[in-house]
């Protein structure tokens, strides 16, 4: 149990801190980078404190902590998952739109300069 | 640049992927039988020579930056049309399986019928010929499942041949399926209770280049589509009216 508690803090602690380093290279925008900071903050606070393990799993209906704190763990990173799809469904839309848009533009540009360039042709 | 004149302005919309093969002959059928008619290739980011070879058959080309897919080339398409002004759009491949003789029944049912889309569909009076086993199967299956949900029989629904009015063409300009698009694009006229009708066509085999709706990806095909469909079903609002 302890041994599980101590990993999962540690793997908390390296997710912060490998989201920070991201975030300080400019990898990661700071408005995406919450989902994963929030997600392993929970996880370090749960895997420090047993009271708050025993708390939320009572409030889950599971008496085993180990499986009470992976479960929360696994949740967390379902919601974070969850958020990035309906991010990356959202950009797909954005950029199939300003695709298309673009791919517009160009013609009418095009067409434009055509029409500039056919009395000098003459 | 291509400009909606006439009466009843109707732009021919072709989606061409790796088409270089028969874009020419789509287009000089196209421009030999309807010359008044303009033609707008939307090409998919090809890796071959299509833009080139529709530019010199005399179609107006537009390039996608980067390969959208048909459901985005389409969309492309429809958009332009619909922001230049036309009433009518009538959509075939480039890969010279749909006919171009069949655009006058397409653009005169569309004219007198007053439904939204009109469907150019190989099994109402046609022979079916030129449709792959897994082709088959899957149109077979799609039959029975939209017979199901839009309460009329769809003969041909994953044809591409299909012409759209100015009402069908402004919902499609903003919103269209991106991923085979046939199958959804009913069901989104059915959420907004448009009509649709088929006109019976004969399709030819294709004259260059393979499908790329092969055996495997048909079971994707299948998974994609009824999601889609239930999606939009998911999404529908308002009272329904039979097709």
């Amino acid at each position: 149990m302890d041994r599980l508690l101590s990993i999962i803090a540690g793997v908390s602690i390296l997710l912060i801190g490998v989201v920070l380093l991201n975030i300080r290279r400019a990898h990661i925008r700071v408005e995406y980078s919450v989902s994963w900071l929030g997600a392993a903050a929970s996880m370090l606070a749960l895997s420090q404190s047993p009271w708050l393990l025993t708390q939320l799993g009572h409030l889950i209906g599971v008496n085993n902590q180990p499986i009470a704190l992976l479960l929360v763990v696994g949740a967390l990173f379902l919601i974070v998952f969850f958020r990035f799809s309906v991010i990356i469904s959202e950009l797909k839309d954005a950029n199939i739109a300003l695709t298309q848009k673009v791919a517009i533009l160009e013609y009418q540009l095009n067409a434009i300069h055509e029409k500039l360039q056919a009395p000098s042709r003459k | 640049m291509i400009a909606a004149t006439g009466q009843h302005p109707l732009m021919i919309l072709i989606p061409a992927f790796n088409e270089e093969g028969a874009i020419a002959t789509v287009i000089g059928e196209l421009r030999e039988q309807h010359p008044e008619l303009p033609i707008l290739v939307v090409d998919d980011c090809s890796a071959d020579g299509t833009r080139t070879v529709a530019l010199e058959a005399g179609a107006d080309v537009i390039t996608v930056p980067y390969h959208l897919g048909l459901g985005g080339c389409v969309q492309a398409g429809y958009r332009l049309a619909f922001d230049l002004g036309f009433q009518y759009v009538i959509r075939l491949d480039g890969d010279g399986q749909h006919d171009p003789a069949y655009v006058g029944l397409i653009r005169d049912t569309l004219l007198t019928s007053g439904a939204q889309m009109v469907i150019g569909s190989r099994y109402v009076n046609g022979d079916g010929k030129h449709t792959s086993v897994a082709r088959g199967i899957g149109i077979v299956f799609f039959r029975w499942f939209l017979a199901l949900i839009l309460r009329k029989e769809v003969h041909d629904p994953t044809s591409g041949y299909v012409g759209v009015n100015r009402q069908a063409l402004e919902v499609f300009a903003r919103s269209f399926p991106l991923e085979y698009p046939e199958i959804e694009a009913l069901v989104v006229l059915q959420r907004l209770t448009f009509r649709f009708e088929e006109v019976p066509v004969k399709m030819r085999a294709r004259m260059a280049g393979v499908s790329t709706i092969t055996a495997v990806r048909s079971f994707y095909y299948v998974l994609h589509v009824l999601l889609g469909v239930l999606v939009n079903i998911l999404k529908y609002q308002g009272s329904k009216r039979r097709l």
